[in-house]
């Protein structure tokens, strides 16, 4: 029987140096060596029926070592491919932050910036069609916390160990690890997910019990959530058939963590299969809320109303609900926080918000 | 108490009134002619006289072969040896040529040349005799069938007339040609502006050869162009252009009625446009032009001037350089990096004809700071002094030459040299020394096109220059980049290291030449991708020592601190070839006979 550990290494090696052994043939036959990207803009975001998430379209970008620029980022690539061929072999790992101080070695290949080793090794993910997980690469965020009714069984080095989400984790709930492959979902006893965007929202929903009184797993998601928050959202869904939704605040940013979740972001749209929850429903706050609950507000800045109109051009909100709801938004010219449900008592949110919400969106059956 | 002074009368004052002659005027007012200062004065002297002799040889269509000699003897006292293979000069001729201020074969003539006057070297002679004491020789021979004549000439300052000390029939080795030597007081403080003054005029007259020995220093300027010029023609006097002394004397020499009397004695008058003058003027046109009263003289001038009458043709009666033999001369003294020259058309102020000609340099050996080199000249004869006050230095600040990707600070600056010829048959000077032009709107204007011109000329050069050099930054990506990336592929995959000559041979088309230092070896090699092949000269200039180079070079300078080495290389398509040494890599590579466009130097130690 293989291990199936060193299966999915010599996979990832695989496809790794099938890199460049590509610019190896290329250079043998006199020509420059390229590489042939999807494009990764907003332009080339299309839906795909078949999964329900949104990935990367058919427009693709040819970079070849023709210009200064161009070459550069080839070279780099080269090192970096070097470094990670080292990496997986010798079973060592190191984080996104590590491999950018790494490179200051590499002279002329050292990157400037580590959103450019970040984005370059996002360039292999696609490239290679597998997670940097597999590169032995890690982000330095840990993920955010989970609370609620369910067994996980988490691979460490100290050997597997079942954890209880409500019983065997104190106040802050269970951390979710950087590599949710090492994860097991034992079972549950819950009837939804509710992924919050702020702590303050997260930490009254365990205080005032409402994980115990609705079945709910409450998920902080820690504002834009990690890839790792996003696996464990995508797997609760699809490994449990529990609805997910998210609680966040009324703004245009908010709005684009839910659709993160929901559809997928453009920057990781190549694994948007495996980082997203297609079923996740949004709960608010929505502008109506800010409406009909009177909420106290903010007025919308510039930049809020840009985002707002850059959403309406938005591939993933271009449907009826977002429409109305932006468009509300911007009539009102207010926005509102989780947290101003609070003017109306510390329990509002627990006792009359989330049920009356939750059994608008069926979710909750009285 | 001292006795009144007694009055004078005017009967004694009019023992006093007598004629001063022209050259007791000029002995003391020597600045009007260029020779207010010793040092000044040798610059006036070698001015005049290869003004002459150049003037000389183009009327007889020779090729002008110079020799100008400055040796110092006792004290200081300095010789100056002029000596030209022009026709000579009749022995007849010789003491007034040499020996009478105001004498001359060119003032009456409506035509460019450079001395007009007849006042230049008769004035060296008179400073001569007035600051050494010594006469002036001259040797002169006027063809293979007449004998050479040897003259020891002095000027009576007060008749102004030739004084002639010896005269003989003497044996010169020369066929026809004149050689003049005069000594006088100077001194060389001005060394370096006579040096100029002899590549200024090198430059504008690029057919001519000229030999130097300079107190010990032997300088040759050589020809550029094999072409003599065609000596520009004389031109009947233009309506426009003539005042009333002129008219006079024109008019008393007539024998003609008025109307023929027009017609035949200026330039571009015929029947219609004499019957308009005659009309303006009330005058009959059968009336002979030699009776005229002073009035109706007058009267004739003004009309003349009234009288629409087309502009003189310049083309006969100027000689151009042409751009072609202007840009020769200028790139054989300064090896420009570009270089572009404009003759404006023929143009005409007061009714004299004149053409603006003018080039600019960029790079090459020009200094890259500092404010541009500004070479005047009219009818091809180096203006040396007082530019601040010449109306083509004006011409040049007014331009805008920000708009053509020069910076300026009054006048432009940089690596750029700015040459401008005015010539004409009447070059409106502000002094007789001749040293600067008048401010005149006509001229003015032609400068001042001509200079735009060659500023939209260099302004295209330099935003190509740019773009080559974005190749050039291409050529570095792959000649630099592309090694490191298959180094690296090919320790990742664990394969020899692939040759990448071919991408650069496919990319390039060209020439690569590339320069390498690695462990104290330095490594250039040159590669022909293009399908020809080529004859080429690589010159490495370094402080490393090329003498041990493999393979050796064929010719080594050295120029303290640094050596200059020379291979010379024949590289049919597709072949490479190299040269190593041992050393820094320091210094830089050159490559000669191959176009710009056809070749990549690359520095790999450069990054």
């Amino acid at each position: 029987m293989t291990d199936p550990k060193q299966e999915i290494r010599d996979r990832t090696l695989k496809r790794l140096l099938a890199i460049p052994e590509r610019w190896y043939d290329q250079m043998t036959k006199g020509e420059l060596p390229s590489i042939t990207m999807p494009s990764r803009t907003k332009k080339n975001i299309a839906y795909d029926e078949e999964t329900e998430v949104w990935k990367y379209g058919d427009r693709e970008r040819l970079r070849e070592a023709g210009t200064e620029k161009s070459a550069l980022h080839i070279l780099k690539m080269a090192y970096v491919i070097w470094f990670l061929k080292h990496q997986i072999t010798e079973s060592r790992s190191s984080t996104l932050r590590e491999l950018y101080y790494i490179s200051e070695g590499w002279k002329r290949a050292k990157f400037a910036a580590q959103n450019d080793s970040n984005l370059l090794v996002e360039d292999l993910e696609i490239l290679t069609d597998v997670q940097r997980e597999h590169f032995h690469l890690r982000p330095e965020e840990d993920g955010a916390s989970i609370f609620g009714p369910l067994k996980i069984r988490e691979d460490t080095r100290r050997g597997p160990k079942e954890i209880h989400c409500q019983d065997d984790v104190g106040e802050s709930g269970y951390q979710i690890p950087t590599n949710v492959d090492s994860l097991e979902l034992v079972e549950h006893d819950a009837k939804m997910v509710i992924a919050i965007e702020t702590g303050g929202m997260y930490a009254r929903l365990i205080e005032n019990g409402f994980d115990e009184k609705y079945n709910a797993i409450l998920v902080h998601l820690k504002g834009q959530p990690a890839r790792s928050t996003r696996r464990v959202l995508n797997r609760l869904a699809s490994e449990f058939h529990i609805p997910v939704t998210v609680f966040t605040d009324g703004d245009p940013w908010s709005y684009r963590i839910f659709a993160s979740v929901a559809y997928g972001a453009i920057k990781s749209a190549h694994i948007s299969e495996i980082l997203v929850t297609p079923s996740a429903r949004f709960i608010g706050v929505q502008p109506t809320d800010i409406r009909d609950y009177d909420l106290p507000s903010d007025s919308l800045t510039d930049q809020d109303i840009a985002a707002l109109k850059a959403e309406l051009t938005d591939p993933r909100f271009a449907n009826e609900y977002w429409k109305e709801q932006i468009n509300l938004q911007l009539d009102l010219n207010l926005k509102s926080e989780q947290q101003a449900f609070a003017a109306r008592g510390l329990d509002f949110v627990t006792d009359q918000y989330l049920p009356a919400r939750l059994s608008d969106m069926n979710i909750l059956k009285q | 108490m001292a006795p009144p002074v007694k009055p004078a009368s005017a009967d004694e004052l009019a023992k006093q009134q007598r004629s001063i002659s022209v050259a007791e005027f000029f002995e003391k007012n020597k600045h009007l002619l260029g020779f207010d200062s010793p040092t000044r004065g040798i610059v006036t002297t070698v001015k005049e006289a290869i003004d002459n002799a150049l003037d000389a040889c183009e009327e007889a269509g020779v090729l002008p072969d110079i020799y100008l000699g400055i040796f110092r003897m006792e004290g200081d006292i300095f010789k100056v040896v002029v000596e030209d293979n022009g026709p000579g000069i009749v022995p007849d001729n010789i003491p007034y040529v040499f020996g009478k201020l105001l004498y001359g074969s060119r003032f009456h003539q409506i035509r460019q040349s450079r001395g007009q006057q007849g006042i230049g070297i008769s004035a060296a002679v008179l400073y001569a005799q007035l600051t050494s004491g010594r006469p002036t020789l001259v040797i002169s021979r006027c063809g293979s069938d007449r004998p050479a004549y040897r003259f020891r000439i002095q000027i009576k300052t007060e008749t102004n007339e030739p004084e002639i000390l010896e005269k003989e029939e003497t044996t010169w080795d020369r066929i026809h040609g004149t050689r003049i030597e005069i000594e006088f007081k100077s001194s060389l403080t001005a060394r370096k502006r006579l040096v100029e003054y002899l590549r200024y005029t090198s430059v504008v007259n690029p057919h001519a050869r000229i030999r130097v020995e300079l107190d010990g220093e032997a300088i040759l300027f050589d020809r550029a162009s094999d072409e003599p010029i065609i000596p520009p023609q004389a031109i009947l006097p233009h309506p426009h252009g003539v005042e009333l002394g002129e008219l006079k004397r024109i008019a008393a020499g007539s024998t003609e009625p008025l109307e023929l009397f027009l017609v035949n004695s200026f330039s571009r008058v015929g029947q219609k446009t004499a019957t308009e003058i005659l009309g303006l003027a009330g005058l009959k046109p059968n009336k002979k032009a030699s009776t005229l009263s002073p009035d109706d003289l007058a009267k004739l001038q003004v009309a003349m001037q009234q009288a629409k009458v087309p502009p003189p043709l310049g083309g006969q009666c100027l000689s151009p350089i042409g751009e072609v033999l202007i840009r020769q001369g200028l790139e054989k003294e300064y090896e420009f990096d570009f270089c572009s020259a404009r003759t404006r058309p023929a143009s005409v102020y007061h009714g004299h004809p004149f053409i603006v000609e003018a080039a600019i340099g960029y790079g090459g050996k020009l200094e890259s700071e500092g404010t541009a080199r500004i070479m005047r000249f009219a009818n091809r004869v180096p203006l040396m002094y007082q530019q601040g006050a010449c109306a083509i230095t004006g011409c040049i600040s007014s331009v805008n030459w920000k708009t053509y990707s020069i910076s300026q600070s009054g006048l432009p600056t940089g690596p750029v040299l700015l040459l401008i010829h005015v010539a004409s048959t009447n070059v409106p000077f502000t002094s007789e020394s001749k040293d600067a032009i008048a401010s005149i709107p006509d001229i003015e204007r032609e400068v001042t096109l001509a200079l735009q011109e060659l500023g939209r000329d260099l302004k295209t050069f330099l935003s190509r220059r740019d773009k080559s050099r974005q190749t050039e930054e291409r050529a570095r990506a792959i000649c630099a980049i592309i090694p490191e990336i298959a180094e690296k592929i090919s320790e990742t995959i664990e394969k020899p290291v692939p040759d990448i000559s071919p991408i650069e041979g496919q990319i390039m088309k060209r020439l690569v030449a590339k320069k390498k230092t690695e462990n104290g070896t330095v490594t250039i090699s040159l590669q022909n991708y293009t399908a020809h092949a080529l004859d080429l000269t690589l010159y490495i200039i370094t402080s490393d020592d090329l003498k041990k180079a493999e393979p050796e070079a064929v010719f080594i300078e050295e120029m303290d601190p640094d050596h200059s080495g020379v291979w010379q290389i024949r590289l049919a398509a597709g072949e490479n070839w190299r040269v190593t040494y041992q050393g820094t890599g320091n210094g830089m590579i050159d490559i000669r006979g191959v176009d710009e466009k056809k070749k990549v130097v690359v520095d790999l130690d450069r990054s």
